[in-house]
């Protein structure tokens, strides 16, 4: 169930606010996800704690820290935005959900994914390392 | 909000991936929600039987990820032997 839109409003200013653009409806996602060229990332957001607080704040050391980022950043709020982001893992083939992920497309296929159980636990500067790594090789 | 939680009352591995070995020989991997009389509680979970190909079944959840077989379990006190993080 989707939580109170006063509730989450600024843990989404916190990834719309680094110039990543929200998908809210099925539409908005594949305007986004259907072109297939060049690189995407793709940003699960979370209300969960335990690891979207590490991964908002990782996002945004990770796009600071490197010249190579994807052409495209998007973000979708998983719990929030039910049909846009069952509709962004649509586009992530036999990868599974999990909120928070991230997932880098580059023309239409994953080349790299951030799952959440290699969020948990880990501080946001460990996160953005994989973050980066994943823009230097693909990017 | 970075950080912030809205867990209260939760022990140090909830909302942790983990891998729990069962008595019986199964695998669990999948969120631990939190540990009751009864046995623990996780979200997101999936099995693995005994006898099946353990090694390369925990290789392919941590690339692809952990398919969520079941929503909520609850590992029995009795089945429930270690945990360990993914």
């Amino acid at each position: 169930m989707p939580y109170p839109e006063l509730m989450i409003k600024p843990m989404r200013e916190e990834v719309t606010r680094l110039g990543v653009q929200e998908l809210k409806t099925v539409d908005d996602v594949d305007s986004a996800l259907a072109s297939a060229d060049g690189t995407a990332f793709v940003f699960v957001n979370s209300m969960c704690g335990c690891a979207a607080g590490g991964a908002r704040p990782a996002l945004a050391k990770a796009l600071a820290s490197t010249g190579k980022k994807p052409a495209r950043l998007y973000t979708v709020f998983a719990g929030q935005e039910l049909e846009a982001t069952a509709r962004v893992r649509s586009y992530l083939g036999e990868y599974q959900p999990s909120s928070p992920s991230a997932a880098l497309l580059k023309d239409g296929e994953v080349v790299a994914f951030i799952h959440r159980h290699q969020i948990e636990g880990r501080s946001p500067d460990q996160i953005a390392s994989a973050m980066v790594a994943a823009f230097e090789e693909h990017c | 909000m970075s950080g912030i939680t809205l867990h209260h009352n939760r022990d140090d591995l909830h909302g942790i991936t983990v891998v729990v070995d069962g008595a019986s020989g199964r695998t669990y991997v999948g969120r631990w929600h939190e540990r009751q009389e009864r046995g623990v509680v996780m979200k997101d979970a999936a099995i693995l039987e005994p006898g099946e190909d353990r090694e390369s079944w925990l290789l392919k959840l941590a690339r692809f990820g952990i398919p969520p077989e079941h929503r909520m379990l609850i590992v029995p006190s009795e089945e429930f032997r270690t945990v360990r993080r993914f």
